[in-house]
């Protein structure tokens, strides 16, 4: 009972800060507005049994993620006031749009029924000393290792990506060429003069 | 318990929300790629959702997944990004129209 | 036997090609050397072969080369020599020798000399091709050969714009004709299957009895169908009402080929093609009637024409045109071999008549208007002499060529009964004399009467050279003799029984044959018939009005004149081609130019379907607007378009 209160206020408060992300002026605003979204579905995530995964998303999501986005924000110099502008020409047909898609998405869920019944997980009911991390360690190392090590490399491959994008020369830094370094020949540095001894005068 | 249609209900109207600010937006592109968070966001649910209810840990294990290429892909997005903002100064979705037909 | 009919007709062929290409370097005698060479081999190999088959000899009726099998079809170049050939070859290649000596003559000044040569060497050629042919397609291709070089030939001086246009409009009118003749050659191949004369004459039976429905609910006898598409094909060729308007303009041409092309040969294929087909002639009375209404048609109304003309030649010419239909009327009530005789007897006569107006060109430097003449009797007497012979022989003189093959025709006519068969004979009779009389009007003007020639022409007035008379010569013996001697075998004496095919029901010469008692005995019979005191009438009156009362034809002109004036101007024949036909073709292709392949083709189809892309594209263009919101929309527009169709369903 009080799962799906607590589920339902969450809920609300999801759609909401949703609706904060899409309408708010200040780009700073619509990334803490995202923040707060994402925290919402954490705790939504908790009430369905999926706790690794609710504090990944905080943990990573939010934390590593969402400062990333911040540190964007932040660093991008925008002009803010341009921004506030022309909005809501739009808004009208857009909500329609978004009003079809949620109410095809209900006739479907709602009517077809997925042949489901609601209340079929009821007898989810773990047993005492189950731990969701362990089952999920336990799945991720066995069935999933292939995949597990691709991620890696995906976030390998992020990290270079980005790097690469931009990187960018400064003039004035004062940096080492390392191959030009090697690249030097004696002849280049040392000029050997064939000279008489001469005596002090 | 709460009903999975609920849950998936809820996890439509996120989606469907981010679809609208796409096109709503027509100012910075950063919103633009948040809104694609939002969407990711919505899958999570629903995986969750079904792996709640059929018992499954492997749509778990999915968003664990998903989780991990989200992240990719925003640290790549915002490079491109910021690389984009060097040469235009600007982040407005209306300037980006050169690959126009 | 076979090399001598290759030798026959390459000889001409030969010498045509060394005069057309090597002419002006090896000179003026060795070109007309060579050509006269070749052209006397031929006619004394066709007079060998004549005589050969006279004789006994076996008709050879085979292939020389296969060109081509297609789908049952054989096109070779073969020859069938029986004696109608062989009577066609001796009359061609004999005119066409009598023509190159007189052309030595006539054509000294002209700077053509060696390419009028080659030419008529290639005509002869082409003729021998012709008559000698053992099919249908090698017919045509000497059919279209002739056409070709009388095409060169009429439009020999090709700076003047006349001779061009005339040289233009026997081309076409023939092609109009030739259109005929090739439906009535597919209607054969249809039936029969085969091109060779044998084969589809074999088949005779087949073509009676089947039909053709060209229009849906109008079923045609197919021997109809056929037989009237090959003989609009003579109409053109041998120039039978409608299309003989390019015969009269054709003497824009010189002389030589007037005589030879225009006279004697090449107007005659379309005589002898029919004469050829007589086993399909005779399966179809309809097809019958329609030549021998064409046929006298033609005979009386282009001899009024010869009435009014002052052009020396086109008096000649609408004598031949007249001459003509003659011969087509023989070959409709079934009397071909009347026909042949009447077209080998013509062919004498009638290029002599040529040849000699062309001397008394030459001798009035080229001035070719008769009422400018006159009196030329005491300065070219061996012109007037043999012109005269050959006059008499036109219009049916008893005892000369003309009279035996003329009266011949008549009497066929008289005999039959098939529908049309009085109107011709009235036509044909009252022919007789208006024969007589623009003929003996011809002479009168030129060689008699006062001179009205100018001065300083007077003063150089002289007979022509040898070269030009002895062919004249050569040609009048035959108008005079040659009738007397072959009319008995030619016509009742089975000359042609391999070659022609009459049905019993047509067969008229039979009935003329029972009044037959030789030569002499035709004669006097003449004289006991309407035709010969026609002819003297028309002569009479000939006489009272050019040379007696040269006052009153003037007279005669004012107060004659609608009919004057329909006369004068050909019946409007040209008129009707030039501004209703011509016009309206042109009207026609302008219309379809501008409006089928401008606007139609052009505008819409092609450039249309350029539009038409470039429009889809620019269409589709805006939908690549580059900005992202725009290609989400249609993305989310999409799904949720795919989730109602989804929805739907269920």
């Amino acid at each position: 009972m009080l799962v799906n209160v607590l589920f339902y206020v969450f809920g609300a408060i999801l759609v909401l800060t949703a609706i904060g992300v899409i309408t708010a002026r200040n780009p700073v605003h619509c990334a803490l507005f995202l923040v707060a979204a994402f925290l919402n579905s954490a705790v939504i995530w908790l009430l369905l049994d999926a706790e690794f995964l609710a504090l990944t998303l905080v943990v990573v999501y939010v934390g590593a993620v969402m400062v990333l986005w911040l540190f964007v924000v932040m660093m991008l110099d925008i002009d803010v006031a341009k921004l506030r502008q022309g909005f809501t020409r739009y808004a009208p047909l857009g909500a329609l749009i978004a009003l079809i898609v949620v109410v095809q998405i209900g006739l479907v869920v709602y009517v077809r029924n997925l042949g489901l019944t609601d209340t079929a997980a009821a007898a989810v009911n773990h047993p005492e000393g189950y731990s969701n991390t362990q089952e999920l360690g336990h799945l991720l190392y066995t069935q999933y290792l292939y995949p597990f090590e691709i991620a890696a490399v995906i976030l390998l491959v992020a990290i270079v990506a980005a790097i690469t994008l931009t990187m960018r020369d400064r003039p004035g830094q004062k940096v080492q060429d390392i191959g030009k370094q090697v690249a030097v020949r004696a002849k280049d540095r040392l000029r050997i003069v064939k000279m008489d001894a001469e005596t002090r005068q | 318990m709460i009903p999975l249609s609920h849950v998936l209900l809820l996890s439509g109207i996120l989606f469907s929300l981010a679809v609208a600010g796409i096109f709503i937006n027509r100012k910075n592109v950063l919103l633009l790629l948040m809104c694609i968070e939002l969407m990711l966001l919505s899958v999570n649910f629903n995986f969750i959702a079904f792996s709640h209810y059929l018992g499954d840990l492997a749509g778990q294990v999915f968003v664990f997944f998903i989780l991990t290429v989200a992240a990719a892909e925003s640290a790549i997005g915002l490079a491109i990004l910021v690389v984009l903002f060097r040469e235009r100064r600007s982040i407005n979705v209306e300037d980006l129209d050169a690959m126009r037909g | 036997m076979e090399q001598t009919l290759l030798v026959i007709v390459l000889a001409p062929l030969l010498a045509s090609i060394i005069a057309g290409f090597l002419g002006k370097r090896i000179g003026r005698v060795a070109t007309h050397s060579i050509t006269i060479a070749g052209v006397a081999v031929a006619c004394g190999l066709s007079i060998q072969v004549l005589l050969g088959l006279v004789n006994g000899a076996p008709v050879f009726d085979g292939a020389v080369y296969t060109w081509l099998v297609s789908d049952g079809i054989s096109m070779q170049v073969g020859f069938l020599v029986d004696r109608l050939a062989a009577l066609m070859m001796v009359v061609v290649t004999f005119i066409s020798l009598m023509v190159h000596i007189y052309t030595i003559g006539y054509m000294r000044e002209d700077p053509g000399y060696t390419r009028f040569f080659s030419y008529i060497s290639l005509f002869t050629f082409a003729m021998l091709m012709l008559v000698m042919s053992n099919n249908l397609m090698q017919l045509f291709f000497g059919w279209e050969g002739v056409g070709v070089v009388s095409y060169l030939l009429i439009g020999f001086w090709y700076t003047k714009p006349t001779a061009i246009a005339a040289s233009m409009k026997a081309f076409l009118v023939n092609r109009v004709g030739d259109f005929g003749f090739l439906l009535g050659i597919a209607g054969l191949v249809h039936l029969t299957g085969s091109l060779h004369y044998s084969e589809i004459f074999a088949q005779a039976d087949k073509i009676a009895g089947s039909t053709f429905e060209l229009f849906p609910g109008h079923v045609w006898q197919a021997a109809t169908v056929i037989c009237i598409g090959l003989f609009i094909g003579a109409m053109g060729k041998s120039a039978q009402v409608p299309l003989h308007v390019w015969l009269p303009d054709s003497m824009e041409g010189p002389t030589p080929i007037s005589a030879l092309i225009h006279a004697a040969t090449m107007v005659t294929a379309g005589i002898f093609m029919v004469a050829r087909m007589s086993p399909i002639f005779e399966l179809s009375e309809a097809a019958l009637s329609f030549v021998l209404v064409i046929g006298s048609t033609t005979a009386l109304f282009m001899g009024f024409l010869g009435i009014v003309n002052n052009d020396i030649k086109r008096v000649v010419a609408y004598s031949t045109l007249s001459q003509l239909g003659y011969m087509t009327a023989d070959l409709g009530v079934s009397a071909y071999a009347g026909s042949i005789f009447h077209l080998m007897t013509h062919a004498f006569f009638k290029a002599l008549l040529f040849l000699a107006a062309g001397s008394v060109i030459i001798a009035m430097h080229h001035e070719q208007d008769m009422r400018k003449m006159g009196g030329l009797k005491k300065y070219m007497p061996i012109t007037y002499w043999t012109a005269l012979i050959g006059t008499l022989a036109l219009i049916g003189f008893p005892g000369f060529a003309g009279f035996f093959s003329k009266d011949a025709v008549l009497e066929a006519v008289h005999a039959s009964h098939l529908p049309g068969a009085t109107y011709a004979y009235w036509c044909l009779l009252i022919g007789v004399f208006v024969t007589a009389f623009y003929s003996f009007r011809l002479v009168f003007m030129t060689f008699h009467g006062e001179e009205r020639m100018d001065h300083h022409t007077r003063e150089h007035l002289h007979e022509s050279p040898w070269v030009v008379t002895l062919p004249l010569v050569l040609l009048a013996i035959p108008s005079v003799l040659i009738g007397w001697f072959t009319i008995e075998p030619l016509l009742f004496g089975g000359y042609f029984e391999s070659s022609i095919r009459v049905a019993e029901n047509h067969d008229v010469l039979h009935h003329v044959a029972e009044e037959f008692h030789g030569p002499a005995a035709f004669v006097l019979h003449g004289f006991s018939g309407p035709a010969v005191w026609l002819a003297a009438a028309g002569v009479v009156l000939a006489w009272f009005l050019y040379l007696k009362r040269p006052d009153l034809p003037a007279q005669l002109r004012a107060r004659a004149g609608p009919v004057y004036t329909l006369l004068e101007n050909k019946y409007y024949f040209d008129w009707f081609n030039e501004h209703v036909i011509a016009a309206g073709s042109r009207m026609l292709g302008t219309a379809l130019w501008k409006g089928g392949d401008v606007a139609l083709i052009d505008g819409a189809a092609v450039n249309g379907t350029a539009r038409l892309v470039g429009w889809v594209a620019s269409v589709a263009r805006g939908l690549q607007s580059g900005y992202l919101y725009h290609y989400a929309f249609a993305t989310i527009i999409g799904l949720s378009v795919l989730l109602a169709w989804l929805l739907w369903r269920s």
